[in-house]
């Protein structure tokens, strides 16, 4: 293939010599001892997990879950030190709970952690749902969920309520396209991607039921639970305070009591609720002080009243 | 005779890992990748086939040398390329192409000679793989 006179002559040894050889570092010898400890600091996943323990109120669940996989992780890093290389693990996902449990925060998180862990080349979080992925007439489909794919190679593809993906009862959607696609991407790039599915349980399940293929190559499936009241409480007192708020004695106690009503109340979207009802109590907030018209010190900028909430519908009945 | 067209052609065939770099770098510089394939070598020969659409919003990549390997597979007797395209105002032209794929026999050119008026000599030169129609210049496919 290289005939002389065709090639430019390069520096260095000549091609096909001995030192083109790639360089692989020597596996440590079998009595060697590795410093897990180190190692855990050195790849800064520490930093992560306590990030995802202060800033995620509750979900248990999922947190020992994360921990667990970002423990093999580490110890697949320090085996293959060792030459025991087991190759990549699979690290497709399924997230299922309920509207606002945080299944998108997490996605976030987990790609920063496998970007730091070395699993991930980018960690960068390409979100997309059905409209993104299925075409609309023949040959539109494959191209764009193609396209989709290589976007997110090197980091994470977030497919949001991914039951949408596949229609019963019409054959000819293009949906089964997609998924016939994404197993193939999912089996033979393991190493590019993760794809993590999220969606509501239920409907993740009648999901599953009709694509068995895909179930099977999803090796961690996490649950959201539901918030607690307490859990409730604690998220919208971390989001106060990253808007740089706080609740008024009284309000705290009436903040409580809105939740415990908002709770039984339909479409009830755990902190996504939160989130809205701080948001309305904000603009009651402001439009109090407009009203009252007087001078304002620093703390009346920041503290809600319980006014703010009472004011609420959920207080009408 | 070896085509020595595009950038790094006078180097040995670059390996899948030397291509990944490069890709890299293009994506780095914000270029958008396509990949071209064609059975045509001659060097005016601009309008080769295009595998699939330009990829463009790409951060890695491990997609575009899955869309090489895909045009490898289909084509494997054909010349592949690679162009990063490079978008921005003023420039909006390719910024680097190179070929990645070659047909294990390469016939070389034939340089022809036409003589006019006053004894002038035009010079021509035509790929041999052109005698053959469109689709068997290189082997079967």
């Amino acid at each position: 293939m290289t005939r002389p006179g065709f090639a430019l002559p390069r520096p260095g040894p000549a091609p096909g010599g001995e030192d083109t050889e790639p360089v692989v570092p020597e596996p440590l010898a079998d009595d060697a001892t590795v410093d897990l400890t180190a190692e855990r600091a050195g790849s800064g996943v520490g930093e992560i997990l306590d990030a995802l323990e202060s800033d995620l109120v509750g979900l248990q669940p999922v947190k020992t879950r994360v921990r667990e996989i970002a423990a093999l992780l580490l110890v697949d890093r320090v085996r293959s030190r060792f030459g025991l290389s087991a190759g990549p693990p699979s690290l497709h996902m399924c997230f299922t709970g309920h509207p606002g449990t945080g299944k998108t925060t997490v996605a976030l998180r987990m790609a920063e952690l496998l970007h730091r862990l070395g699993y991930l080349r980018r960690g960068h979080v390409v979100s997309v749902t059905r409209d993104d992925l299925v075409g609309q007439y023949v040959g539109h489909t494959a191209p764009k969920t193609r396209d989709a794919i290589n976007r997110a190679m090197g980091g994470v593809l977030f497919i949001d309520e991914a039951y949408y993906l596949y229609r019963a009862g019409n054959e000819r959607d293009y949906g089964q396209e997609t998924i016939e696609i994404l197993l193939q991407y999912m089996e033979n790039h393991r190493a590019d991607l993760v794809v993590i599915m999220a969606g509501y349980a239920d409907r993740m399940e009648a999901f599953f039921a009709s694509n068995p293929g895909m179930s099977s190559r999803i090796a961690h499936h996490l649950e959201f639970p539901d918030y607690s009241l307490d859990e409730l409480v604690a998220i919208g007192e971390l989001m106060l305070r990253e808007q740089r708020y706080r609740l008024s004695a009284a309000a705290e106690a009436v903040f409580r009591d809105y939740l415990a009503r908002r709770m039984t109340q339909p479409r009830f979207a755990n902190a996504r609720s939160v989130r809205n009802a701080l948001e309305r109590a904000r603009l009651r907030h402001a439009n109090r002080l407009v009203a009252a018209d007087g001078t304002l010190a620093k703390d009346d900028l920041m503290r809600l009243e319980p006014a703010d909430f009472l004011a609420s519908r959920v207080f009408g009945s | 005779m070896r085509i020595t067209q595009g950038t790094f052609s006078y180097l040995p065939e670059l390996t899948d890992e030397e291509i990944t770099s490069q890709l890299g770098y293009a994506l780095g510089q914000g270029w958008a990748l396509s990949v071209e394939f064609t059975d045509d070598p001659h060097p005016r020969n601009n309008y080769w086939d295009m595998w699939g659409l330009p990829m463009f919003d790409l951060l890695d990549a491990a997609g575009v040398l899955h869309e090489i390997n895909a045009c490898r597979q289909a084509y494997p007797d054909r010349y592949i390329r690679v162009c990063a395209y490079d978008s921005r105002r003023g420039r909006q032209t390719i910024a680097l192409s190179f070929l990645v794929n070659r047909p294990a026999a390469e016939p070389g050119f034939r340089l022809g000679r036409q003589e006019g008026a006053d004894r002038r000599v035009r010079y021509a030169i035509h790929p041999y793989a052109l005698d053959r129609p469109a689709g068997t210049r290189y082997g079967q496919s």
